[in-house]
Order: C-alpha cells, then sequence, then structure tokens
C-alpha cells in the first residue's frame, strides 16, 4: 500500500460516513410537516428511478426487455427475488439472440 | 415481506427480520461484489486495499467510480475522493429519511447505524415502511450488517479469484444492479401518484446524465423529481381542501 492509496482510501472512507452522519443531523433538524416533509417523502422513489433510468435508456434492446420482464415479475409476484431473477434471465436470453 | 405486523416487534425479531428479508438483494450484491473484486484486481488493487474500501467505505456505486479513476503508479487521490462525495452524496438524502426509525435510540448508536446504510438496507427498510408499518432501527441494522458481510466475502472471494471470469457482460451480471434497483424501486410504488416523481426524476437524470460527465444525474434526478413530487402532493391536498 502506497502512501497515496492510503490518503486516497482514508479520504474515501471519511467523506462517505460524513455524508451519512450528516443525513441524520439534518434529519433532526427538519420540520415534520409542510413541504420539507412532503419532499422527503418523496426522496426515495425519486433516486432509485435516477439511479435505473439512464442506464436503461442508454442500454440496447435486452435492456429494455429486460426493465419490462422485472416490472411484470414485480406485479405478478409482489417480491424482489422473482423480479430481479426475471430481469437478468431476460438480458441473458436477448443477448444470446441477438 | 408480504405480512403485515400489527403487534409490537422487539428489537431481536426486527434484526433477524431485517437480515431475512435482505436476503435477496445480498444475493445481488454477492454478484455485483463479485464483479467488482475481479476489476479491482484487474485495475491493480491489493487485496488490503481491496478489504480497506470494501469494509470502511461500504458503498458499492462509488466503489465502481473509483475504479475507473485508478492508476496505482499515479494514483489521482483529489479526484477520487471527490468523485466519491458527489456519488455517494445521495446518501445523505437517505440518511435524512430514517427519522422515523431513530426515535428513542441514544446517539452514539444511531451514528453507528447510519454506517450501513447503503441503496440496499435503505431501499428495504422504507419499502417495509409501506401502509404505515412502524419499522425499529434493528430491522435496518439487520438487513445492513448483512448487505455488509456479502459484500466483504464477495469482494475479496472476486479480488483472489481474478481472471478466472473473463467477461461478465457475457452472463448478464452487469445488469445486476439495474435489475435490483428497479425491483426496490417497484417494491415503493404506493399508487398513480408515484408516477410523478418517478417519471420526473427518471427525465431528469437520462438528460443530465447525457449533458454532464460523472454522476450528478442521481442527484439532479433525486431533488427535481423527489421536488416534484412533493408540489403535487400538496397541490393535490390543497384541491382536495378547497372542493
Amino acid at each position: 500500500m502506497t502512501l497515496e492509496s492510503v490518503l486516497a482510501i482514508a479520504g474515501m472512507i471519511a467523506v462517505t460516513y460524513a455524508i451519512r452522519a450528516g443525513g441524520l443531523f439534518l434529519a433532526d433538524r427538519l420540520p415534520e410537516t409542510g413541504f420539507v416533509a412532503a419532499w422527503l417523502k418523496q426522496v426515495p422513489g425519486a433516486v432509485l428511478a435516477a439511479l435505473v433510468a439512464p442506464g436503461v435508456v442508454a442500454g440496447g434492446v435486452a435492456e429494455w426487455c429486460a426493465a419490462v420482464a422485472t416490472a411484470l415479475a414485480f406485479i405478478a409476484t409482489r417480491s424482489l427475488l422473482p423480479s430481479m431473477a426475471a430481469g437478468i434471465a431476460v438480458v441473458w436470453v436477448v443477448r444470446q439472440l441477438t | 415481506m408480504n405480512t403485515p405486523i400489527l403487534t409490537p416487534v422487539g428489537p431481536a425479531a426486527a434484526l433477524r427480520r431485517g437480515i431475512i428479508e435482505v436476503l435477496p438483494l445480498a444475493a445481488s450484491i454477492a454478484a455485483y461484489g463479485l464483479l467488482w473484486g475481479v476489476l479491482a484486481g484487474q485495475k491493480g488493487l491489493s487485496l488490503i486495499e481491496v478489504m480497506a474500501m470494501s469494509s470502511l467505505v461500504f458503498a458499492g456505486a462509488s466503489q465502481f467510480v473509483v475504479l475507473d479513476l485508478w492508476r496505482p503508479d499515479d494514483l489521482p487521490v483529489v479526484a477520487i475522493i471527490l468523485s466519491t462525495f458527489v456519488v455517494n452524496l445521495r446518501m445523505l438524502l437517505m440518511a435524512a429519511t430514517l427519522k422515523p426509525l431513530m426515535v428513542g435510540v441514544p446517539k452514539p448508536l444511531a451514528y453507528a447505524a447510519v454506517f450501513l446504510v447503503t441503496d440496499e438496507s435503505w431501499g428495504l427498510t422504507m419499502g417495509a415502511q409501506n401502509g404505515g408499518r412502524r419499522v425499529r432501527l434493528a430491522y435496518l441494522v439487520g438487513a445492513g450488517l448483512t448487505c455488509w458481510s456479502f459484500w466483504q466475502v464477495a469482494t475479496v472471494t472476486g479480488r483472489l479469484l481474478g481472471a478466472l471470469i473473463d467477461d461478465p457482460a457475457r452472463y448478464g451480471l452487469d445488469f445486476v444492479f439495474t435489475a435490483t434497483f428497479l425491483a426496490l424501486l417497484f417494491g415503493m410504488w404506493k399508487g398513480k401518484a408515484d408516477f410523478v416523481p418517478w417519471l420526473t426524476g427518471a427525465g431528469v437524470a437520462i438528460v443530465v446524465a447525457r449533458l454532464v460527465p460523472g454522476n450528478f444525474y442521481i442527484l439532479a434526478g433525486g431533488i427535481v423529481g423527489s421536488l416534484a413530487g412533493a408540489a403535487a402532493d400538496l397541490w393535490r391536498q390543497k384541491r382536495r381542501g378547497t372542493a
């Protein structure tokens, strides 16, 4: 381990924990009603949608089919594992075909 | 996960429940942890560096991004720390939504538990809160510790196996990440009102990902999408109030 890599990893550790702790620190000081409260409730879905959307759109037919398969499997089973498995299986199958 | 709890649950039961319900997600963490370990080896990270990063940073997305920048002979230390900050900034919003779990929890315990917040442990916990169920901090801790353990074993295994897995995309493993977050997202579905934040967040993220290099799109989509959702929410409330 070089000095640079120790510094880089130590820096990653510090900023990442500071972000997690900072969110908790903020949570104690945010109001529980009104716009901010309504806003925080919407954060989870919006963050996850933002996380996945560019990858799905930039992907090809395999990724689009797989995203639809994941959605359909979730509607049918209401549980995580079959939905994930359906998505991965469809990506694999479509890539074999194309 | 589908059986609602009506009676109060003790911490031990909540911990166990978190461990069990996160297992499907932990399996996907193992898959892309393995992938990350393999890539880390190709990029010249030593086993000790892999273990230090996985155990103490414990944030998969940022660890993937950093691999892009990693050059052992000329390490861009500042760029690595800055990218980590940008990619992980979404966890500020995530941790801020955990307040209901922290009621009556001692401060030191709360600040230790928040280390275990990841996309998966947090997403599962938010999903479990659906339908007004009260979720204990122990649930998040059980889920988080499980994710942490799987991440350590998988990244170290990947680093040690190295060259055995030549092309992960051939097996569809690169889609594991997307499939996981899609499934988590669908698990949060409460009704048609969710279309506003989801589609706005997705749309903004797609545009920003095209225009701005790096991972700012997660934060941009998350902030604009949630603001749009909140605005729509308050507008509906107001309309109901005056009608």
